[in-house]
């Protein structure tokens, strides 16, 4: 006779802790086939307010904290996330109907995307920022600083692989995240996030909200605590990203439209290597000035 | 007890497993070499710690051999990613075996273990991360089109720091591609040697390291083979020289990091504390050895005196012995023939008229040491205001103005870092246009970090080390060359 | 060793404007002069705060250095809910701290709220070595007249205590008013008659390391006998740096006046290694003379029973624990 399973409850990840959602809610997860995967927690917009509470709570020391440090913090992400990795295959693999093969492929990919992010660390300074050689006696440096709180739309497909790339250049560069995961597949998701837990990432750096995105995005795009959004995941939903964009209008929020065919949104290909943009993205510039003179 | 003394504080040799003799490190394996052999000492009790290997031109040519191959088949195909998890790896086993590599460069060099402990052992494993991350970003550092490897880089690094040197030389020539033959100075072989093990651990694909140990023969036999295709050299200016000098109208290049006479200028209204501070911290740390060493402390003249009295009761504080011991913080002088030249340049600076003070501490029987050394009354024309001295030795001249201050800081052939000290902004930045050195430290000194670019005008040396600067002499860019 | 006492006989204001080489004593000659201090790098600073932080202190020198940093602490209490029983409580564990071993030294002193004096005096008697320091004026925020902050002084004097430890006021001296601050402090001192005075200047409040340094002149100028970093009510209390700086002070004040001025750091000091750290750093600083709890003291509650731990642990060759150390009052610090 085979061993009875202890069966897994997954909640959301806030502030460091994980609660189950303020609504009480769940919502069933199925795999690719349809069958039955688990209960996730079904956020709210509680949740999201809760959550980018933490992630401003969280956002000065980890962007303060010195490159070195981040990037140390980081790759020792991937190192964790490379000891599970066997349990991210077979939940990816579960999630997105994928064979063993492309499913370790994609974790794969991922664990290296989170690599080569963690490396750009104590990087992106040097060729984002520089001295401006201005027409008088002035030091004149400009350097790129966080811009503070992202809220975030995973994308719907790629349970791991986009989540990551959407994530880590988000929080490399010492912003604070707030990511709403895929809808329907979102337990990849929230063993990345135990992953966090486990890697001296500080308590609400990066906060996780399982569930329907349409219900807290639109909460998110208009709250005026967070400085960026991140629409990614926007594609494979019902929710206009014209309509989040237009509410983030309110605050002059930095917005990160999702890839477009046209003018409607659609998943984008992870496997490209990525550009310095979706750090840039995240990103202020400021520049400083101070004479020089005996 | 009646007044505070701290008892012996050692740290413990035991976390360190010395064997009686060590080989080459070829091809990923440690091999015997076909050359004589030499004893590495402690300079704290001269007590012998292991026999070396004396790497013959043959041994050279093997090593440069199996660089060039691993080169070719291995790590030229490999893609960046790749080689930058390597580089990873070794850096985390050096977070790993830190407190192993702290004693054993402790024991090997002289120098204190909580300068091997704190700085230079964790700075080594930053270096290996920072460039880890580089090595599949190329294309954005700026670099030029299309940047790519030498292929086999010869390196050949001094005594003072030898960890830190080793990681400053490989870590930028691994993650551009390069393949390296690498000769530690003939007295610091010892974490060279314990640094391939890190390499075996790594399962970096053998041929990629090679570390060759032997004394000057050696090093010429590197900097000769036809077979090596970039030369990096830090030690002293003569030996820059003549690495110049041989690599002319060959295709090989260079980069060198030689000797400086660092000016270290104190203004009137510098925070007095914490410049005190910058001064010990500027040639006295490391024992002096250090060529980027405050070791000309340019003071303004009205505030001479008080400088000179702060630093002078400062320097009592000063714990002169032990290495291995936690408290000790100037430790001993590499070896005898340093202990000689640093005598020597000391008795000239009295023959030459400035006066001499030192702390009068005691000194322990056996080994090398110098007592921590001010010189006042010192003229930009005495012999201690021009040549590196590279011991625990601070020469102290005065100027009036910022202009006098920049004109005596910039009049000598070196060109390596210089100290400002001052509470005023604009001046800091006006003074940092003026001074013609590669590192400028304001109101700090002997800050590294391996974002940093490091590296010296004039005589000093060319090119740098670290940052994103530190590659390009790593790379080629562009159409063929 | 000690400095000649400072001649009372000549006032402050007096001796102020001779050290100035003022005829008149102004707000700004007084801002001129402080302004004038050579200014403070705070990373060079923290950096040699650090630095002090990694001296190893083992063996022989670690139970020297315990037992020096038990003498040196003012065991506090400075709770709204103080009662006689408290103030006993602490008298008695002062007098006694270790009674596993009588040999423990004695704390320097305790340091209670005036209204708490006769309690103290009563519980120590006359010759047990612990001194009775007083807070008053207006502890902790400083902000009342000085009618009452004087009488505040009187009271505690008049009942007995051997020092007095007072705030200055933060509010004039962030504005700028160092007139009004050094005359408060000449006033309080005159008050305290032969009870030493204590010059609070709440550190976490100033901010500033160059704040810290001219804060610590101008306490040494208006006649404190020790400056004293802060009232233990504030976060950040007692740091490292901010006492390097203080050590600095009293060293360079040696050098210009020849009169020594003690040093007390209060409030965060919780463990041993901290308090050694401490230690090292006025050793290393300002000099042996203030290894001595008449010129350095730890303004300290929970410090005392780590100390006890770490000197038992020394003593049994074992580690100890909470059960093992007496605890009067369990400390919410």
């Amino acid at each position: 006779m085979s061993r009875v399973e202890v069966k897994k409850t997954y909640k959301l990840y806030i502030g460091g802790a994980f609660p189950r959602s303020e609504s009480g809610r769940s919502y069933e997860v199925s795999d690719a086939k349809g069958r039955f995967l688990a209960n996730a927690a079904k956020g709210s917009r509680k949740d999201a307010r809760d959550a980018v509470v933490a992630a401003r709570k969280a956002q000065p020391g980890w962007g303060r904290a010195t490159a070195y440090n981040r990037g140390q913090v980081l790759y020792r992400v991937a190192e964790v996330m490379e000891s599970r990795k066997g349990q991210f295959v077979e939940e990816v693999r579960a999630a997105e109907g994928l064979t063993p093969t492309r499913a370790t492929a994609a974790v794969d990919a991922a664990i290296d995307r989170w690599v080569w992010y963690a490396g750009w660390s104590d990087k992106y300074a040097q060729v984002l920022g520089g001295l401006n050689p201005v027409a008088g006696p002035y030091f004149n440096i400009s350097a790129p600083d966080a811009t503070g709180v992202v809220a975030a739309l995973a994308p719907q497909e790629s349970s791991l692989l986009g989540l990551v790339s959407v994530l880590a250049p988000i929080v490399v560069s010492g912003n604070t995240a707030v990511v709403l995961s895929s809808k329907d597949r979102p337990i990849p998701a929230i063993t990345l996030a135990e992953a966090l837990a486990t890697s001296d990432v500080p308590g609400g750096v990066i906060n996780l909200i399982t569930g329907d995105p349409a219900e807290a995005a639109p909460w998110l795009a208009t709250h005026r605590d967070v400085n960026a959004i991140d629409l990614t995941g926007v594609a494979g939903t019902d929710l206009a990203w014209g309509d989040l964009e237009r509410a983030a209008a309110d605050n002059l929020k930095r917005v990160r439209r999702p890839a477009l065919d046209g003018l409607s949104a659609i998943e984008e290909d992870w496997s490209v290597t990525p550009t310095l943009g979706r750090i840039e993205s995240f990103l202020e510039t400021k520049t400083v000035w101070h004479p020089k003179g005996r | 007890m009646s007044t505070f003394e701290y008892a012996p504080a050692p740290e413990s040799r035991a976390v360190v497993n010395l064997q009686p003799s060590y080989g080459l490190f070829i091809n990923g394996e440690f091999v015997e070499g076909t050359g004589s052999s030499f004893k590495t000492i402690s300079p704290a009790t001269e007590e012998v710690l292991a026999e070396i290997s004396e790497a013959s031109p043959a041994d050279v040519d093997l090593a440069v051999k199996a660089a060039r191959t691993a080169y070719t088949r291995v790590w030229s195909r490999m893609s960046g990613a790749d080689r930058g998890k390597y580089l990873y790896r070794i850096a985390r086993i050096l977070q790993e075996r830190a407190r192993e590599f702290a004693v054993l460069e402790t024991l090997d060099n002289g120098k204190p273990i909580k300068e091997s402990r704190d700085v230079d052992v964790p700075i080594a494993a930053a270096h290996f991360f920072y460039h880890a991350g580089w090595a599949d970003k190329l294309e954005y550092a700026a670099l030029g089109p299309n940047p790519r490897p030498h292929g086999v880089v010869g390196q050949v690094i001094p005594w003072n720091f030898p960890m830190l040197m080793l990681a400053w030389k490989i870590a930028p020539a691994l993650a551009t591609g390069n393949t390296v033959v690498l000769k530690p100075a003939e007295t610091t072989p010892l974490t060279a040697l314990l640094f391939a093990e890190v390499c075996q651990q790594a399962d970096l694909p053998p041929g990629v390291v090679n570390i060759v140990t032997g004394a000057g023969t050696t090093g010429q036999a590197i900097v000769d083979h036809p077979g090596v295709d970039k030369i990096a050299f830090t030690g002293s200016t003569g030996v820059g020289k003549a690495i110049a000098r041989a690599i002319a109208g060959t295709p090989k290049k260079a980069t060198l990091e030689l000797g400086g006479k660092a000016a270290n200028i104190i203004f009137d209204d510098a925070p007095i504390d914490q410049a005190v501070e910058g001064i010990i911290n500027g040639i006295f740390f490391n024992q002096g050895h250090v060529c980027c060493a405050g070791s000309r402390l340019l003071v303004q003249e009205s505030i001479a005196e008080e400088v000179e009295a702060r630093l002078k009761r400062r320097l009592q504080t000063l714990r002169v012995g032990d290495p291995l011991d936690k408290n000790t913080d100037v430790g001993a002088i590499n070896s005898g023939a340093q202990l000689a030249r640093i005598t020597e340049l000391v008795a000239a600076g009295v023959a030459e008229g400035a006066e001499r003070w030192d702390t009068g501490c005691p000194l322990p029987e056996k080994g090398f040491w110098f007592r921590p050394t001010v010189f006042t009354g010192v003229s930009q024309t005495h012999r201690i205001a021009q040549e590196e001295i590279f011991g625990p030795v601070v020469s102290m001249l005065t100027f009036r103005t910022p202009q006098e201050a920049v004109a005596k800081a910039n009049n000598t052939p070196y060109g390596l870092s210089a100290g400002i000290w001052t509470e005023k902004g604009s001046r800091i930045l006006w003074m940092a246009d003026q001074l013609r050195a590669g590192v400028i430290w304001a109101n700090t000194f002997n800050r590294f970090d391996p974002t940093s670019p490091f590296g010296g005008y004039k005589e000093s040396g060319y090119g740098r080390e670290g940052g994103r600067h530190g590659l390009s002499a790593y790379v080629v860019t562009g159409g063929p060359q | 060793m000690s400095s000649p006492a400072p001649d009372t006989a000549v006032d402050a204001t007096t001796r102020a404007r001779d050290l100035l080489g003022v005829s008149r004593l102004t707000n700004s000659a007084l801002t001129a002069w402080l302004h004038g201090l050579p200014g403070v790098d705070q990373v060079g600073c923290d950096g040699r705060a650090a630095a002090l932080g990694t001296r190893s202190i083992k063996n022989e020198s670690k139970k020297w250095a315990i037992d020096l940093a038990i003498s040196m602490i003012d065991l506090t209490t400075l709770e709204g809910a103080d009662t006689p029983g408290k103030v006993r409580g602490l008298c008695a564990k002062a007098l006694t701290p270790d009674v596993s071993d009588l040999a423990t030294p004695r704390t320097a002193a305790v340091c209670v709220y005036g209204d708490m004096v006769a309690t103290a005096r009563e519980a120590l008697g006359t010759d047990s070595g612990v001194k009775i320091a007083a807070v008053a004026t207006a502890f902790p925020s400083g902000r009342a007249s000085m009618d009452v902050k004087l009488a505040d002084t009187r009271e505690a004097v008049d009942a007995g205590a051997d020092e007095i430890d007072m705030v200055i006021d933060r509010g004039a001296f962030l504005m700028g008013d160092y007139l009004t601050v050094f005359h408060q402090i000449a006033d309080i001192k005159r008050a305290c008659g032969d009870a030493r005075l204590k010059v609070i200047m709440e550190t976490g409040e100033l901010v500033t390391y160059d704040n810290v340094r001219r804060a610590s002149w101008l306490s040494m100028l208006a006649g404190g006998d020790f400056i004293k970093t802060s009232t233990g009510k504030v976060s950040p209390a007692a740091t490292l740096p901010v006492t390097v700086i203080m050590l600095e002070a009293v060293r360079d004040w040696l050098t210009l006046t020849g009169e020594m001025i003690g040093v007390k750091p209060a409030g965060g000091i919780r463990t041993s290694k901290d308090a050694i750290k401490f230690l090292v750093a006025v050793h290393e600083v300002a000099g042996e003379e203030w290894l001595d709890n008449q010129w350095f003291r730890f303004g300290a509650s929970s410090l005392l029973n780590d100390l006890l731990l770490q000197r038992q642990r020394m003593r049994i060759g074992a580690y100890s624990g909470a059960d093992y150390i007496t605890d009067d009052a369990p400390s919410l610090y």
